[in-house]
């Protein structure tokens, strides 16, 4: 095991987390300021990266794919927030989680019905692909490096949004005291679709991005979901920072946990035992780390208040 | 006098028997297989119900249950057909295809199961208990995918159904008549509960667990045991399902069957003894017809779920036996 092997899954595992970062936001974001549950947010994930590869295709540029990525999931999370999510605020959780789980079977036999079953494939623009040379002599694939600085600057923008801008400041207006934004003239309904879709948004990129590296197919959102669900539950409900600070935990726990355990079993165990066992742990360490979270804090680590 | 619930009630009860006799008379044994599936997941909804519409807990984790007891099925009926004991320390034991041997066992791993996770969910409410319940039934999911012992992502096949004293278990009719036993039972039990002390005790920790706390009852207890008992309903009915289809796989286990079987109990009606039986038996009457107008049947199916949360509540029976009864 050398060096170069451990810092290239530390970089995977950063670029995972800034993915969930991007999935986890939205959530986060959508529940702290309409407290909803929506479990349909992996179809945007979905969406994005189906409009991207589609769009791709017909024209050519990736660029014009991501941007495509971006509108697609927004203009599908306004949609469905008119249509269906706006009338879910006032119900509770059961209600919620059951349209939103309705509505991915209706996302994703749509995409089916439109793309066919089988998945579709993205290019890695020519001067994205290719390795980076790091220092240390390390070679990193340029399109994984690009995806953190664009998660980086994603979580910049956002946080800037939220801190400096008048959209900000009525967001977390409204994750505190709703009836009283509204009664001070703030169109608490567009707000709502705005928050919605800038979700949504962020959702279909990280799909767009991720579609680069695996694969775009019917059905890629739902393991992403219930990690972002994860991710904003250790971070604590309705909170960004949270949000971003156990997206980069879960990722990197994920990542060097599936790297690391086998080989620490290695250590006292027959090696294709450990293989099994550490293989298995790995894959549970996140819900692990996510029980032990809620067993010791069960608001979550930047989580303020119980919902 | 009957209310108008317990006539719907006495009319879905006969609806499902007759299904069956109907399709063996007819000679449609795909009609035999529906109404078992019918009556094996809506013996799971109605351990869900127990958990979710009379204790208000929101479980999103069910299918661990369900699964862990299709896969106590499973494990025992692979190890009794290839004679290979299950542990040879520190006692010797056997793998088996005894239903009655099955049975219980699965009630027992499953009962044990919920025990754990509700005692380590029940310290969280609302979300969080939606999310935790997943998590642990997503553990419970990526252990059986990535444990090879037991077939892994594969699944594990059941050669031959497991034997029930005095019936032939591969008689499609035998089978049913099983399943709809237990489902009646279990749906009796659920009866006898919400009548009992017990029940009234439950529905109290619904609905304001700091009153129940102040008579002297522990909250925690009451829901707890709640869980578990509706853990191993589930549990049994995962059982059943495994020998249903002769085959246990992890997808047993994933979340999309949890959401199902909440989708039952929903669909049917929560806190209504024959609400998830009902919900059941529509959500398999709608995929079988849905299917034939459609292969994309569950755009169809997604769209009429989204309508009946939105403007149906309640549910079926609450659609038809009208005013809920007082929560």
């Amino acid at each position: 095991m050398t060096v170069s092997l451990i810092v290239e899954q530390l970089l995977n595992g950063l670029q995972f987390g800034f993915m969930l970062f991007l999935m986890a936001a939205g959530l986060t974001l959508i529940f702290g300021v309409m407290g909803l549950i929506n479990l349909a947010h992996g179809s945007f994930y979905m969406i994005g990266a189906f409009a991207c590869a589609a769009v791709a295709a017909a024209t050519g540029s990736y660029w014009v794919g991501l941007a495509a990525s971006l509108a697609a999931a927004a203009a599908a999370g306004a949609l469905v927030e008119v249509a269906v999510i706006r009338r879910l605020y006032r119900r509770d959780h059961l209600d919620q989680v059951l349209a939103t789980f309705a509505l991915i079977l209706v996302f994703s036999e749509g995409t089916r019905w439109v793309f066919g079953s089988f998945p579709l494939y993205l290019t890695v623009p020519d001067f994205l692909s290719g390795p980076v040379a790091l220092p240390g002599g390390i070679d990193y694939p340029l399109f994984r490096f690009a995806i953190i600085l664009i998660g980086l600057v994603i979580a910049g923008g956002l946080f800037l949004l939220i801190a400096r801008t008048r959209l900000g400041i009525r967001i977390r207006a409204g994750e505190s005291d709703r009836e009283m934004i509204a009664a001070l003239g703030v169109d608490i309904r567009k707000l709502y679709t705005t928050v919605f879709a800038i979700g949504a948004a962020l959702a279909g990129l990280a799909g767009a991005l991720v579609g680069t590296i695996q694969s775009v197919q019917v059905g890629m959102g739902e393991p992403v979901l219930i990690l972002a669900f994860v991710v904003i539950i250790i971070g604590g409900l309705g909170s960004i920072v949270g949000a971003l600070v156990s997206a980069i935990l879960v990722g990197l726990a994920d990542t060097l946990g599936r790297f690391l355990l086998p080989v620490a079993f290695d250590t006292f165990m027959d090696s294709s035992t450990a293989n099994n066992v550490g293989s298995a742990l790995a894959s549970m360490l996140i819900y692990i780390l996510m029980a032990l979270v809620l067993f010791l804090r069960p608001t979550g680590l930047f989580g303020t208040r119980a919902h | 006098m009957m209310t108008r619930e317990a006539a719907i009630s006495l009319l879905i009860a006969a609806g499902l028997l007759a299904a069956p006799l109907l399709g063996n008379a007819f000679d449609e044994p795909f009609v035999i297989t529906l109404a078992t599936k019918v009556a094996i997941l809506g013996l799971a909804g109605t351990g869900l119900n127990i958990a979710l519409g009379y204790g208000g807990m929101v479980s999103l984790g069910h299918a661990a249950f369900f699964g862990l007891g299709g896969y106590v099925a499973g494990i025992l009926a692979s190890h009794a057909l290839n004679y290979e004991p299950l542990f040879t320390a520190p006692l010797l034991v056997e793998g088996t295809t005894q239903m009655l041997i099955i049975w219980p066992v699965a009630i027992v791993v499953s009962g044990v199961a919920a025990l754990v996770i509700g005692a380590l969910s029940l310290r969280t409410t609302g979300v969080f208990f939606i999310m935790i319940t997943l998590a642990f039934a997503q553990m419970v999911y990526y252990f059986a995918i990535s444990w090879p012992a037991y077939g892994g992502e594969d699944g594990l096949s059941i050669y031959i159904r497991n034997e029930f004293p005095g019936l032939n278990t591969l008689n499609p009719l035998h089978f049913f008549a099983i399943c709809y036993v237990l489902l009646i039972l279990a749906i009796g039990l659920s009866f006898l509960l919400s009548q009992s002390r017990f029940g009234l005790a439950l529905n109290g920790a619904r609905q304001n667990a700091q009153r129940l706390a102040t008579v002297g009852i522990s909250p925690f207890r009451v829901k707890l045991t709640a869980f578990v008992i509706s853990g191993m309903m589930a549990g049994l009915a995962g059982a059943l399902y495994a020998d249903l289809n002769r085959f246990v796989s992890p997808s047993m286990l994933s979340w999309h069957t949890s959401g199902e079987i909440m989708v039952f109990v929903i669909l049917g009606g929560t806190r209504r003894l024959f609400g998830p039986t009902a919900g059941a038996a529509l959500y398999i009457v709608l995929e079988n017809t849905l299917g034939d107008v459609s292969e994309h049947w569950l755009l169809l199916l997604g769209a009429l779920l989204v309508a009946l949360v939105l403007f149906a509540r309640g549910g079926v029976i609450g659609i038809l036996a009208g005013q809920p009864r007082h929560a």
